[in-house]
């Protein structure tokens, strides 16, 4: 599934300033692609807090994560940006012809001339649950996300969590387990009515187990679980079962951006602020993941800063043309690129 | 001013004097009470603010919504007296309330 593509601008992470950039390099006539480990944009607003209300994005009294993320969408569409969801940067460096060269885990490579790490908190990626001893079974027995079903066929498998991806590999893996059991802490889901129907159906004929209770250990041996301890109101007791999934949420872990032989800063990259550009010149950093004396990691901070690389960014891209300061407002030439002229 | 009191995990108690409106997370932030996160600041979207309510003030504090309920998913070994400590607001009421950091916060 290897494939290459060629690009002004890659940016790694499209939380809002991520999007936003798209708008700023747009405007100056720069290409974007868009890489984020979520299946869809908008960042820690889209994950973390998709219903709470801003108070502090400038014209919105309120908006909500989810409401900013549609308008930074429809704001940066004229521009046409390429997203490349669900796929994780791991590597980033510099090829000899001066290109950089931007590669996902699911093996693409994207070459361009710049590029923007927009990277946020970090990587989103499962939270562990605290369960003693649940190391020892990661990658064997245990697993946080279903990348083959054939892991689990014939297997008995242990599901936990209330969540939608719980519940939709509950109905999923049903079909291929030897056996399956939903374990939750209550019996409320936060997950899509339908399928929490179905669930409770399929319990009720017999075709799967549902367990209240929480996950308290596991037993096994060299990886091989063999069984859940689980913690009810009325004691504990033991499910057998030799694979778990357990969906517990997203934690942001710094992830593959340590990597790249950027200076860093505790778990930040260190920018200058004229150019927001990292150690390595054509690398720039906005938004939550960089670094500089009075930093605010604030969606305001992180949209000006976006508008300040791009003027750096320009030069890169575009070394030839002289870049020249104007308004959207009065600009018939800015007003084309955005398609309202 | 309300007095509350925070039990850390090893048993130290920290009494602090509240302002009614604030939250017992923020009480604790600003005290330095040793296990009380806080990762989200208190949009109840961390679920790492947990605390066990005393049983005595069950009642008084209140179950929490379905919002909290559902953030309490994500929280290490949750009990019937399980709060998220940011949802909590001081008030009068509250004058001597106790509650107790869990062992880790997920
Ligand atoms: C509960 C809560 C409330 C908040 N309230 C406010 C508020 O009121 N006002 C305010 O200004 N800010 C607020 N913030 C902070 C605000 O959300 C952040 O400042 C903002 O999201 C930063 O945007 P970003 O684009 O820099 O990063 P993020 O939103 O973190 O997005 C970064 C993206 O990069 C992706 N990524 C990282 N590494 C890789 C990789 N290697 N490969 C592929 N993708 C990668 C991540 O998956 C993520 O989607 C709040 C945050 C939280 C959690
Ligand atoms: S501080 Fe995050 S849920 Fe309370």
């Amino acid at each position: 599934m290897s494939e290459t593509v060629e690009t002004d601008v890659v940016i790694i992470g499209a939380g809002p300033v991520g999007l936003f950039a798209v708008f700023e390099l747009g405007l100056f006539d720069m290409k974007c692609h868009l890489v984020d480990i979520l299946d869809r944009p908008g960042g820690q607003c889209a994950e973390l807090y998709p219903e709470k209300p801003i108070y502090d994005i400038p014209a919105y009294p309120e908006i909500s994560g989810l409401d900013l993320v549609e308008r930074l969408k429809e704001q940066i569409e004229p521009f046409d940006p390429q997203f490349h969801l669900a796929r994780m940067v791991t590597r980033l460096e510099k090829g000899e012809d001066g290109w950089f060269e931007v590669e996902t885990d699911a093996g693409e490579c994207l070459r361009c001339k710049v590029v923007v790490v927009a990277a946020g908190g970090g990587s989103f990626q499962p939270k562990r649950p605290p369960i003693p001893g649940i190391e020892a079974y990661e990658g064997t027995s245990v697993f946080y996300a279903v990348r083959q079903m054939e892991t689990f066929r014939d297997e008995d498998v242990l599901v936990v969590g209330g969540g939608d991806s719980a519940l939709d590999w509950t109905l999923n893996l049903q079909p291929v387990a030897r056996s399956l059991t939903l374990v939750h802490r209550r019996p409320e889901f936060r997950a899509a009515p339908d399928n929490v129907n179905k669930m409770y159906a399929m319990h009720e004929r017999g075709v799967i187990g549902f367990q209240v209770g929480q996950v308290a250990g596991l037993k096994g041996e060299g990886g091989q679980l063999t069984a859940a301890t689980i913690k009810t109101a009325d004691g504990t007791m033991d499910l057998p079962c030799t694979r778990m999934l357990p969906f517990f949420g997203l934690t942001m872990k710094l992830g593959p951006v340590a990597d790249w032989g950027l200076n860093l800063h505790e778990n930040t990259v260190v920018v200058d602020t004229e150019r927001f550009e990292t150690s390595t010149p054509g690398v720039f950093a906005i938004g939550d993941i960089n670094w500089y004396p009075g930093k605010l990691k604030l969606i305001l901070s992180g949209f000006h800063e976006a508008a300040l690389m791009t003027q750096a960014a320009k030069r890169i891209v575009h070394p030839d043309e002289r870049v020249v300061f104007q308004y959207t407002t009065s600009s018939t030439k800015l007003q084309k690129k955005l398609g309202v002229r | 001013m309300t007095k509350i009191t925070i039990v850390a995990f090893d048993g130290t108690r920290h009494e602090l004097a509240a302002e009614n409106g604030s939250t017992v997370m923020e009480n604790a932030i600003r005290n330095n009470v040793p296990g009380i996160e806080a990762e989200c600041g208190g949009a109840c979207a961390c679920a790492t603010c947990h605390v066990y309510v005393d049983e005595g003030w069950i009642d008084v504090v209140g179950e929490p919504e379905a919002m909290e309920e559902d953030m309490l998913d994500f929280a290490y070994d949750v009990r019937p007296t399980s709060r998220l400590s940011c949802q909590i607001a001081v008030s009068d009421e509250l004058e001597g309330l106790v509650v107790s950091v869990p062992e880790r916060q997920g």
